[in-house]
């Protein structure tokens, strides 16, 4: 069997639990942050560009490039990689600026 | 400079990062008896390096992602212990975004938590030792915007602590020590990696051998990860670059090309390779804003970063501010490690053990030596497209910046930012940052950012008020 | 340096100011240089919020001149490239109480004389102008000639468009001289000749004077500026509350703050600007971003939850009476000075740079340049 990234560091996660994504269910470890669920998951992009709405997702993975940023429980701008994922989560591709309900 | 005796009395020493150089910093500096604040932006110790899973995912090993685990795992039993006697304050999750002076001590400003649990903090502090670390260093390619083109780094870091993959064949591109390390890791973990794609020539080695030749244990750690890729059959292509990624939703190829002396890619070179992800890097980029927004002094390094000047004891050029680690050059864990500790003996007045000014010596010259190895040739621009986007949030593409550099009068990196919004978005120009200043002409400039992350208005509003 | 084209004359100063003059003595058929130390609107225009405002000045010579440049902008707008970004979207004063109200309203009606138009809007009308906007405000008024610009586009384009040489990164350390007054000047590069020299320099134009061997009491006054995340077009207008005219007209040296608060086509919010006279400190002020946070917060309470992504400060240069220095120097014959334009140089630009451009030339200005006569400071005005 080939090795995976569980197998290289043993063990389990203390507690899975489900997540929502666009309405899709996904399975989350304990401990895993938002981005790391949806790599797990294969999903690479959440959010699309202002200008030329083009996807992105995690790209630094230290928090400091902001390509990540997604909408999590209704809250625009949150960085996948940093953002723990938590129990019932409801996480949002983010279009834009995430702030669409402010337009007049 | 001992203790105060009043629970009132700011501590004696708050450090900024606690990774390799904030992590040992702390852990010595309290056990000289100074009283120590350690805030971090991080939710567990070990900065970027030693980037580990939370508790809750269960990892038995996680030493099986990392070198040198053992003085991890050392310094963090330490902090715990000091932690339990009082001698620590150990903040994570807590962003520092400007340091400012406040009497003759120090204000630290701070965003703390994430999400809906985000406040502000503000700390306080005789001294303060600055040891934010880096961030990759990235020079953009046509495609390198596509989902699963991750940093190498980046790659790494989401496997360290989330134990996850951006895909099945990953290319590793870049330039740089740690994309070996990178390759080593993903493959150990199940990856299939087609390539490394390494744009320095390793014979750029040769110049520098003396450095190299005195730090074995250096060479060791690079032979291994060597040995480690030899093992697995990942083909290591030097002097070759990624120049394009193809692909819609997410990279399906790569595009890798020979390079000449100055990373200039040469015509009729071009290759594809398939893959389904592509971690890329070219070195690393000292994290500066805390210490130029309070005026400390910098200087170019040989790998074509900014890094902080500092003497043979730590001190930056501002007096009370000192600093350790990826800040004073890029060096790696162990010098950053030996730095922390000297800057805490520095602190509290003891003087430097002589063992470890010579090894910081030694490390230096090899940092050097690999900097200078690793330096970005002018060529790379040339595998820019004018379509190409430079500046990752703000969508500003090569043509673009290229026009305000000949068309209008730009002739540095912040003209071209106020002329072109490169730089302005989200991350401040830390992605873009080296590759705006290349296509300007211009060296690399101190980092001016006066808030080193997004502050809520809140938090800016909801300050004290100064008095009068 | 070239020679191939005798000058007629050299600007320093590649801001704003000196592009603009740059703009219309070229079109007068005039042949110039321009000459920077730095880049294109590396000083001050670089930190600028790119304001063109008539609804801050109170009737007198600086809103004459406020309101020839909002028309000379107009008709720019229709000829550089639209990436100065150029929006005349008007400005909206809104007053906290009636007695604020009523000074507004004077006020207002002593601009409508001078040919501002001013329109009052009650408390229904301001949440209609902006929807975003906290209670409280009892009314205010639009002023519908206030506009905006990219600042350092439109000094960059104003400069392109001028046809004029640029010469930039080459400060310039001399004035050359000779028995008729002005020669040129020296720079670190050679020489430029010309029987004119403007100094456009801005903040640092007092220095030019001093290498002239004149004085011009040109003096920095901070700003600093807070920039959010970028968010849909939220805030229509420029907002600000009254009290911001008092804030400009002030000779205080103290932190002065009230936010003027407004969108951009890029989505960022800026909101700007605090005045304080601390000469070119560098520093952050954490207090000076706590007082634009509080007021801009006041004004749209769901500014609350943007995240402030950055700041900048920039040095605004004054003179002591708050009016720019624009004409011949007296003290030496071919000397013009073209600076001290504080917080409004973004607007007062392209009027500066006709009533230059008329000085050039022998043209008669379309208003009177005297109120702005740089030796007015002199012990003997006469040089």
């Amino acid at each position: 069997m080939s090795p995976t990234p569980r197998t290289l560091v043993g063990g389990a996660p203390s507690a899975t639990y489900l997540l929502r994504f666009d309405g899709r269910e996904l399975t989350a470890q304990a401990g895993q942050s938002i981005a790391a669920v949806l790599w797990g998951a294969g999903i690479l992009a959440w959010r699309t560009t202002r200008q030329g709405g083009a996807p992105r997702g995690a790209f630094c993975g230290i928090g400091s490039c902001y390509d990540c940023l997604v909408t999590v429980n209704g809250r625009p701008n949150q960085r996948a990689c940093l953002v723990p994922a938590r129990p019932g989560d409801t996480v949002t591709t983010q279009e834009g600026t995430g702030h669409a309900e402010l337009g007049v | 400079m001992p203790s105060s005796a009043s629970d009132t009395a700011p501590p004696d020493l708050a450090i900024v990062g606690a990774g390799p150089a904030g992590l040992a910093a702390a852990v010595t500096a309290a056990g000289l008896g100074l009283r120590v604040t350690l805030v971090d932006a991080g939710e567990r110790p070990g900065g970027q390096y030693y980037r580990h899973p939370a508790p809750g995912l269960g990892a038995e090993r996680p030493e099986a992602l990392h070198h040198g685990w053992s003085a991890f795992a050392e310094r963090e039993a330490a902090l715990r212990a000091h932690e339990e006697a009082g001698r620590i304050t150990y903040l994570p999750a807590h962003h520092v975004w400007a340091v400012v002076p406040d009497g003759d001590a120090w204000t630290l400003h701070a965003v703390a938590g994430t999400g809906p649990d985000e406040a502000a903090a503000a700390l306080h502090a005789r001294a303060v030792l600055l040891a934010t670390g880096s961030y990759e260093r990235q020079l953009p390619f046509p495609g390198w915007t596509l989902p699963a083109v991750v940093g190498a780094g980046g790659a790494q870091a989401m496997l360290k602590s989330g134990l996850v993959l951006p895909g099945k064949r990953v290319v590793v591109a870049g330039s740089g020590p740690l994309l070996l390390a990178v390759a080593g890791s993903l493959a150990a973990a199940g990856a299939r990696v087609p390539a490394v794609v390494e744009a320095a020539a390793y014979s750029a080695y040769a110049g520098h051998l003396p450095a190299l030749l005195r730090n074995p244990g250096k060479l060791g750690e690079a032979a291994t990860y060597g040995s480690a890729l030899l093992r697995r059959h990942i083909r290591l292509l030097t002097r070759h670059a990624v120049t394009e990624a193809h692909g819609t939703d997410r990279v399906e190829a790569v595009t890798v090309a020979r390079l000449d002396r100055d990373w200039r890619p040469l015509p009729g070179t071009a290759r594809r390779i398939p893959c389904d992800a592509l971690a890329v890097g070219h070195g690393l980029v000292p994290q500066l804003e805390l210490a130029t927004g309070l005026g400390c002094a910098t200087r170019p390094t040989a790998d074509g970063t900014l890094a902080l000047a500092l003497d043979a004891e730590q001190r930056t050029s501002v007096a009370g501010i000192w600093s350790a680690g990826e800040t004073g050059g890029i060096g790696g864990a162990q010098l950053a490690l030996l730095e922390g500790e000297i800057a805490a003996h520095a602190i509290a007045g003891r003087t430097v053990p002589a063992a470890l000014a010579r090894r910081r010596a030694r490390l230096r010259a090899f940092a050097a030596a690999m900097g200078a190895a690793h330096r970005p040739g002018d060529g790379w621009t040339g595998w820019l497209r004018d379509d190409t986007d430079v500046c990752r949030c703000e969508e500003v593409t090569a043509g673009r910046i290229r026009e305000a550099v000949d068309e209008l009068g730009a002739r540095d990196a912040r003209t071209v930012k106020l002329l072109t919004r490169s730089g302005m978005g989200w991350c401040q120009g830390r992605m873009c940052g080296p590759a705006v200043a290349a296509l300007a002409g211009d060296g690399p400039a101190p980092d001016r950012r006066p808030l080193s992350c997004p502050v809520p208005l809140r938090h800016l509003a909801q300050l004290p008020p100064a008095d009068g | 340096m070239s020679k191939r084209h005798p000058l007629d004359v050299v600007i320093i100063g590649a801001g704003v100011v000196g592009a603009a003059i740059a703009y219309y003595a070229a079109r007068a058929g005039l042949s110039v240089a321009v000459v920077d130390r730095g880049p294109v609107a590396g000083g001050t225009t670089g930190a600028g919020e790119g304001n063109l405002l008539v609804s801050d000045k109170e009737a007198g010579p600086e809103l004459d001149l406020a309101l020839l440049s909002a028309g000379l902008w107009r008709e720019l707008a229709a000829v550089l490239p639209h990436e100065i970004e150029y929006e005349a979207k008007g400005g909206l004063v809104v007053a906290p109480d009636e007695a604020s109200l009523g000074a507004l309203r004077d006020f207002a009606e002593g601009q409508r004389a001078a040919g501002v138009e001013a329109v009052e809007a009650g408390a229904d009308q301001l949440r209609e102008l902006e929807p975003h906007l906290a209670p409280g405000p009892v009314g205010g008024f639009l002023y519908p000639q206030d506009a905006q610009v990219q600042p350092a586009q439109a000094a960059a384009r104003l400069l392109a468009a001028s046809g004029a040489s640029v010469h930039l990164g080459e400060e310039v350390t001399g004035i050359l001289t000779g028995p008729g007054g002005v020669r040129g000047v020296r720079t670190r590069g050679g020489e430029l000749l010309a029987p004119a020299v403007v100094n456009a320099a801005g903040t640092w134009g007092g220095r030019i004077a001093e290498l002239a061997g004149v004085s011009l009491p040109v003096l920095p006054r901070r700003g600093f500026v807070l920039v959010t995340e970028p968010l849909p077009r939220v805030v229509r207008h420029k907002v600000y509350a009254a009290d911001y005219i008092a804030d400009v007209a002030s000779g205080s040296a103290a932190l002065q703050s009230s936010a003027v608060v407004e969108g951009t086509p890029a989505g960022p919010v800026l909101i700007g600007a605090t005045r304080e006279r601390v000469g070119f400190d560098r520093s952050l002020s954490v207090e000076a971003l706590r007082r634009l946070a509080a007021q801009a917060a006041a004004l749209f309470p769901f500014l609350a939850d943007a995240r402030v992504l950055r700041t900048y400060h920039g040095f605004r240069p004054y003179l002591p009476d708050h009016l720019p220095a624009i004409g011949p120097d007296p003290r030496l014959p071919g000397l013009l000075h073209a600076c001290g334009h504080e917080g409004a140089g973004i607007g007062l630009a392209p009027a500066t740079g006709v009533l230059i451009a008329a000085a050039l030339t022998g043209a008669r200005p379309p208003l009177s340049a005297d109120p702005f006569r740089p030796a007015r400071f002199a012990a003997d005005p006469a040089g």
